[in-house]
């Protein structure tokens, strides 16, 4: 569709447009801006803007004088239309200055829209009205009885818990960005929640907790989506009926009613996602006016919106190819317009470099560098991040660790992965399934602290206990050859000539013998990377490398998961190529040994980017894990168009009171019914169009809202959409929703244009007139009544 | 009419001898001592296997692939005599005297060679110079990795030749626009594209990328024709219809064709039956057939029934009970009813059978005539052998303690009633008075007293349960999923009043006379959906790479070794062909970027022609290349190096079009121009050098020294096998 819009600009510029008045004025920038919003003649949408319908019988000639004559209204417009729109007011007399010169050449012309400017401002202040009148009704729907259920619903168990751990700054991991819960906290902080609900499971009673501050602040960002897109819409539109639908649509849908109305992060997305929906069309429109204030405010507050998005869901990510792809449409016009020289195309694209990609950057490094600032006490969390990051945490064993400093035989070990994410050298009580190597104990590699995670080091040639008290410390050294016992099972690391279970070119490494005893297969070499020989061994400091004595292959994690067998850990095993990568790395975590002295230690601190990168991978590979089984019900994304199933957030059996997200069936199909309507109706235009077909100027303006206006919306639906085909991951009902607002805003302008298109067909103005006041009004109420 | 009277008849004829050349060249790399060696040779023994299925006419389902490839190989089978009866269970087994292995080889050896010359057409076609177009046949010739691809019964060389046909036969296509559209050889030309393209994804599922591609040259072709103001409205509108029916609806229906052919070709049951449903495997000869020929159609209060879960995942079974009870503390510490357990067993057994009773009457014969169950009746269902009831009720399953515990009812007198009504939804019906029928229907079972569906979760029991699959009572609201319908797969209408009698009615093999067909359609959609839903198993192959390692050719695949010697094939690129089509490539981005940008501030550097010229050989070399290789970056199976050779193919016809432009474009001067020529010709002797160099690699026949073999090894990752004596 956008392709087909641009080569329809092509087209325009070359053929149609000698024959429109418009060499005039300042003739470089008014043509550039005609690139933008081609056959858009600031005539036609200043009668958008009013509702009138321009009668169509008018001759092409005479339109084009009545276009002039009728040119000063919108300057005139210019200070009211700043002050029904107050955001796109600082774009409109820039508008104005812009088509001067013409003003001044038409001084008689003004003088006979005198009499229009009373009614303008009556028709501001309606505008003004209704735009209150959206927004209240929002509000009003979305606050009434949001304290209700007082039980935690859904997700809320986690989201809520979230936000009281920023309260109570332990640290935690989520798969998720953490600006999201970051506000949710911060609101509940401020209303003076006190961080002590626990949100253990769904159902559970608030009682004398205070939730509503985090509800209400999810809430209002809910409400806001009505009037984002009401003035997105009319932005696209230049028309009040359309905006007004969409409004409508948006707010009497029930899904978007009961999602707002929750401690959630999906409001706060949505909220991002309009936002930076709204100030990248808002810019777009000031495209005239390149450098000024208004300009570059909207477009930083794009970047802004963008960072937001991103820092609170990683599906945020879709804005930010939409606004890419704007972006890059946007410098390509620029750059193909001869007026303009390289060096003012490149300043176009510093600046948007500026403020959409090192703006957002720096915000969304910003929001982590703010949530390792807050969360600075030890929590469930910790076992996913390497033990240079625990020390970070105060309450973890790593900080200011008072641990022995020097390996010891006897000593209690935990051994971690240096590769991020991987986790620690992992072994319980299962065997390796039948067909996959040798029947023998898992080992394998897990992120959570668990006692599995220990090992005790012993000497290969002795099963004496050397704990012994009679017995001296020896220390381990570099190039020792020992053994390692998992404490729990009495087991041996072990490994031999068998294929890994999933990368099939290593060994497999098992768990062996009985209470210590095994073979030769369980002796590995442990060394220090770039050490000489000798040394000892330091807890943390280190970076070792555990070589297996028969087979020379080195103790590594693929960072495969293992199926369902293997608990979903990843894989440990014993790589034959001794290139040294950070999977075969390890390092002494915990250390336990009782006949040492515990030395104050301090680690070395990671740097911000380590930690940023970290926990990155972490959350990546915390995604990938959210897979379904079979046998469970899972919501397909073909299922969320059409409504076809909900999901229960609240009332198990016990409550009477239950809440189901739902969206409004006549709102969900009429949006479905709309896109199938827009691809057709479109592609006609567009096949019209380069079939080289003259429209009649009215159908012509309204074909460019449809293509233009609708195409972007369409592309929104299309990315917030599609891309849920290709995941893996399991998925959600809700997670439709962003697309679900593109859609709705669709429908709005779809049925505006195509009433608009139907009334014109039919040539009596005034029955035009009110067949679209009909329509409008019963698509309307039908919204309304449901 | 007698005009051959006065004239002669004269029969001109073009022979491009350089084609016959070229053809004549890839016959030879391609064919020479095709059956050596005599053994299985690495995937040979994947599709050998289906192979031997088409000779015996047996049913069998492969989800890597459309069954197109498998019947072009199991016509080389055909052709020469084979009667499928090999094992194919080992890589490097000796094939015995039966297997026609040159006749098995020679399809894709064919089709490996017919890609040397095309490669010349397609790039004559797209409008580059002959020697271009020379070059691009050449370093087809010696590619090693296509060649070794090429010579052993795999779809790869086949893939790759359907390909480059729908690309040569578009092209040729669409250069017949301009002069005569609507003469025979623009509908030939438009058709096959179709109908090359349909075979492309026939033989593979990845073929669809190279469709999407033509299709979306085409749709830009016919975008530009639709602005085409000279043409009549009428005009454009037969293009269109004529574009549409060639490239939609013909591969469309010979997809569909396939099918047909596939399905009249396997008509027995085989290995494979258990993962199609009762209906499909009733249609097919031998197997459930057997059984359930002469069932009675309609299941009636009083009918033996098995009940089979339609979803089947992960092993198909059949609703069970026996004499044990559920423990009454799991290890848990949870509690269960300790009543009988039901679970899903997959095998077929007399346990498996179960009475439909109506709760108002207590026979459970059926009543002459026989009421049938209609959709929405309330039933009881009665386990033949043990006569107890199906019942669920507010008691944690056992493994999955969200939902409810299914038992056969045991009254211990403890408060706990019997709930063991279930009302019957069909789902599949065709009205709400829907009948319940044999196989045909797909039903839940919704608990009546609590809403609950009867479900297969899919876990296993522990001991206590034989190992068995556990059945749950689930909250109809969680919604509809596979899992929670059955059908009926054997059926009897019940006759024995008393107990004794009815087990040795449940023992008795049922009765059989009619023959139920399902329609082709039906059997289609069953059947891909099937293939496309199998799973794979996502463990790593020894030589599995990632699609990163292909450009660099950081991975190899030893394909077989000879018994005695060390003579081995390996599947190995012309290392210089793989770096010089990447490099090509890059080149091929930068420049076109560099004269996009330019032409946009209106400078054009190159002439409008070539520039068009220079666009579409692009779009359809590079563009073919990334179709064919980002997809691979998304896919969850394993992955080979040969699943890069589609791409290879594109990069190498991209090679030449970059050489070209730099030596007419780029070289300024004459001298430029002699120093690139000379250029060329040494790295074009280099690439033959390599080609020679890895030639013992690529055709097995040279039983190398380990010195030599080591010397070979010019990457690490390369694992070419070397004898340890």
């Amino acid at each position: 569709m956008l392709c087909a819009t641009s080569r329809l600009l092509a087209a325009r510029t070359a053929t149609a447009l000698p024959a429109q008045p418009r060499g005039r004025g300042p003739g470089a920038r008014c043509r550039r801006r005609e690139l933008h919003f081609p056959g858009h003649p600031e005539l036609d949408l200043d009668d958008f803007l009013t509702g009138r319908l321009a009668r169509p019988s008018v001759p092409v000639g005479r339109r084009a004088i009545l276009r002039r004559g009728r040119m000063p209204p919108a300057v005139g417009g210019g200070p009211a239309r700043s002050e029904l729109r107050p955001r796109r007011g600082r774009c409109g007399p820039q508008t104005a200055r812009v088509v001067g010169p013409d003003e001044t050449a038409k001084p008689a012309a003004r003088s006979r829209k005198r009499p229009g400017w009373g009614s303008r401002h009556f028709e501001a202040a309606g505008r003004w009205a209704l735009l209150a009148l959206v927004t209240l009704l929002s509000f009003a729907t979305r606050f009434h009885r949001l304290d209700e259920p007082p039980h935690v619903c859904w997700d809320e168990t986690h989201f809520g818990k979230m936000g009281s751990y920023y309260i109570n700054r332990t640290f935690f991991f989520d798969v998720h960005p953490p600006l999201g819960k970051m506000l949710i906290g911060l609101a509940g902080y401020l209303s003076g929640y006190d961080g002590t609900f626990l949100f253990q499971k769904p159902g559970d009673k608030y009682e004398h907790h205070n939730y509503m501050g985090m509800r209400g602040f999810c809430a209002f960002l809910g409400s806001l989506l009505v009037p984002f897109a009401y003035l997105i819409v009319l932005e696209l539109s230049n028309s009040l009926p359309a905006a007004l639908l969409t409004a409508a649509l948006l707010t009497f849908d029930t899904g978007c009613l009961t999602l707002s109305q929750y401690i959630l992060l999906d409001p706060i997305l949505m909220f991002f996602i309009m936002a930076a929906m709204l100030s990248m069309v808002k810019h777009n429109s000031c495209a005239n006016r390149p450098f000024s204030a208004p300009w570059w405010f909207w477009l930083s507050l794009t970047g802004i919106n963008l960072a937001g998005a991103l820092g609170v869901k990683f599906v945020g990510l879709f804005i930010i190819l939409q606004v890419g792809w704007n972006t890059i449409s946007d410098l390509w016009h620029l750059f193909g317009d001869l007026s303009l020289s390289v060096v003012t195309v490149g300043k176009h694209l510093t600046a948007r470099i500026l403020c959409l990609i090192v703006l957002p950057l720096t915000l969304y490094t910003a929001t982590y560098a703010v949530h390792f600032m807050v969360l600075n006490k030890s929590g469930p969390g910790d076992g996913f991040f390497s033990s240079a990051f625990q020390a970070r945490l105060s309450g973890n064993n790593l900080h200011n660790a008072s641990i022995p400093e020097h390996l010891a035989y006897g000593s209690v070990i935990t051994v971690k992965n240096l590769r991020m994410a991987i986790g620690y050298l992992h072994s319980h009580r299962h065997l390796y399934p039948e067909g996959i190597g040798a029947r023998q104990q898992q080992v394998t590699t897990y992120l959570h602290k668990d006692y599995n995670n220990l090992w005790i080091i012993k000497k290969h040639n002795t099963n004496a206990d050397p704990l012994d008290p009679s017995l001296p410390v020896e220390f381990v050294r570099h190039g020792d050859i020992i053994r390692l016992e998992h404490k729990e099972t009495s087991r041996n690391l072990h490994s031999h000539y068998h294929e890994a279970p999933l990368t099939r070119k290593h060994y497999q490494v098992t768990g062996y013998g009985i209470n210590g005893t095994g073979d030769s297969n369980d002796f590995w070499r442990i060394e220090v990377v770039n050490r000489k020989f000798g040394n000892r061994i330091k807890v943390l400091r280190s970076r070792i490398r555990l070589i297996h004595l028969v087979t020379g292959c080195v103790l590594g994690s693929s960072g495969k998961v293992l199926p369902k067998w293997g608990w979903e850990q990843l894989e440990v095993t014993c790589t034959p190529y001794l290139k040294e990568t950070l999977n075969s790395i390890w390092n002494v975590e915990d250390h336990i040994n009782p006949k040492l002295p515990n030395i104050s230690l301090d680690v070395l601190q990671p740097s911000f980017p380590e930690v940023l990168l970290e926990s990155h991978m972490v959350m990546i590979r915390g995604n990938n894990g959210l897979k379904p089984k079979d046998n469970e019900f899972t919501s397909k994304p073909w299922h969320w168009p059409v409504n076809y199933q909900g999901l229960r957030f609240s009332g198990i059996n016990d409550t009477d009171f239950r809440v189901y997200l739902l969206g409004n069936p006549v709102v969900w199909w009429l949006n479905l019914l709309s896109i199938a309507l827009y691809l057709l109706l479109g592609s006609i235009i567009a096949v019209a169009v380069q079939r080289g077909a003259h429209l009649p100027a009215e159908v012509e303006g309204l074909s460019q809202v449809l293509l233009r206006g609708g195409g972007q919306l369409l592309l929104g639906w299309i990315l917030h959409y599609f891309p849920f085909f290709l995941m893996g991951r399991i998925l959600y009902f809700h997670h439709y929703f962003p697309a679900m607002l593109f859609s709705s805003m669709l429908t709005g302008i779809l049925w505006d244009t195509l009433l608009r298109l139907w009334a014109w067909s039919l040539a009596s103005s005034s029955l035009a007139r009110g067949l679209y006041v009909v329509g409008n009004l019963s698509l309307l109420l039908g919204t309304a009544y449901r | 009419m007698l005009g051959f009277l006065k004239h002669p008849v004269v029969v001109t004829a073009d022979i491009n001898l350089n084609v016959v050349a070229l053809t004549a060249m890839g016959l030879l790399s391609r064919l020479w001592q095709l059956s050596y060696p005599r053994a299985v040779v690495f995937d040979e023994v994947y599709y050998g296997q289906y192979i031997s299925f088409y000779m015996k006419r047996i049913f069998f389902l492969d989800g890597s692939g459309p069954p197109f490839g498998h019947m072009l190989l199991a016509l080389g089978g055909y052709l020469g005599g084979f009667d499928g009866n090999f094992l194919w269970n080992r890589i490097g087994a000796e094939y015995s005297s039966n297997v026609p292995v040159w006749s098995l080889r020679l399809l894709p050896a064919l089709t490996g060679a017919l890609s040397v010359p095309m490669a010349y057409q397609i790039l004559s076609e797209l409008g580059f110079s002959h020697c271009a177009a020379m070059g691009a046949a050449l370093l087809m010739l010696i590619e090693n990795a296509l060649i070794t691809q090429s010579r052993l019964m795999l779809l790869e060389s086949v893939l790759i030749f359907f390909n480059l046909l729908a690309v040569l036969s578009y092209l040729k296509f669409s250069n017949s626009q301009k002069q005569r559209p609507f003469s025979p050889s623009w509908w030939f030309w438009l058709t096959l594209t179709g109908v090359a393209c349909s075979c492309a994804v026939g033989v593979k599922y990845v073929g669809v990328f190279t469709y999407l591609l033509v299709l979306a040259v085409a749709g830009v072709h016919a975008w530009h024709l639709i602005g085409d103001r000279s043409l009549s409205n009428v005009s454009v509108l037969c293009h269109l219809l004529a574009r549409a029916a060639a490239l939609l609806v013909v591969p469309a229906a010979m997809y569909l064709l396939f099918f047909y052919v596939h399905l009249s070709l396997v008509y027995r049951s085989g290995p494979h039956d258990q993962i199609m449903s009762s209906a499909f495997q009733a249609s097919l000869e031998g197997g459930l057939a057997r059984i359930t020929q002469g069932q009675p159609l309609e299941v009636a209060y009083g009918s033996q029934v098995t009940l089979k879960n339609v979803f089947g995942k992960p092993v198909p079974c059949w609703l069970h009970s026996h004499q044990s009870t559920y423990p009454m503390i799991y290890e848990n510490g949870r509690g269960s009813s300790h009543q009988q357990q039901v679970t899903c067993y997959p095998f077929k057994d007399v346990n498996n059978w179960w009475i439909v009773k109506d709760p108002g009457r207590h026979q459970l014969v059926v009543s002459n005539p026989p009421r049938p169950v209609r959709h929405g009746d309330v039933v009881q269902l009665v386990h033949g052998m043990t006569t107890r009831f199906l019942n669920t009720h507010d008691v944690a399953a056992p493994l999955s303690p969200h939902s409810q515990e299914v038992s056969c009812y045991v009254d211990y007198n403890v408060s706990m009633p019997s709930q063991n009504l279930w009302r019957l939804d069909i789902v599949n019906r065709d009205s709400d008075a829907g009948v319940w029928k044999t196989i045909l229907s797909e039903v839940r079972l919704v608990h009546v007293n609590t809403s609950a569906v009867l479900k297969l979760s899919g876990a296993h029991l522990p001991d206590w349960g034989f190992r068995q699959l556990e059945v749950v009572g689930e909250k109809l609201s969680r919604g509809y999923h596979e899992s929670t319908v059955w059908n009926v797969e054997e059926h009897r209408y019940g006759k024995s009043q008393e107990q004794e009698e009815r087990e040795v009615e449940l023992h008795s093999p049922t009765q059989m006379d009619v023959h139920r067909n399902l329609s082709f359609l039906a059997r289609f959609l069953e059947l891909q959906w099937r293939m496309l839903t199998a799973k794979s198993d996502g463990s790593e192959h020894k030589y599995s790479s990632s699609p990163l390692d292909w450009v660099t050719l950081d991975t190899s695949i030893a394909y077989w070794l000879h018994p005695r010697t060390s003579a081995q094939i390996h599947l190995l690129g012309n290392v210089v062909i793989w770096a010089s089509a990447s490099l090509a490539t890059a080149v091929y981005t930068l420049l076109f970027f560099w004269y996009l940008l330019r032409r946009r501030r209106k400078i054009c550097d190159l002439p409008e022609d070539s520039w068009l010229r220079w666009v579409l050989a692009g779009a359809l070399c590079a563009g073919g290349w990334a179709v064919n290789y980002v997809p691979f970056f998304l896919m969850e199976k394993t992955l080979f190096l040969y699943h890069y050779l589609p791409a290879l193919t594109f990069q190498i016809l991209l090679l030449p079009v970059v050489l070209q432009h730099i030596s007419d474009h780029l070289c300024r001067t004459q001298l430029l121009r002699s120093l690139f020529s000379a250029l060329l010709v040494a790295w074009y002797s280099c690439a033959c050098h390599v080609f020679n160099t890895l030639r013992p690699l690529t055709y097995g026949d040279k039983s190398l020294s380990p010195s030599e073999l080591k010397a070979l090894r010019w990457k690490d990752s390369w694992d070419i096998l070397i004898r340890k004596y």
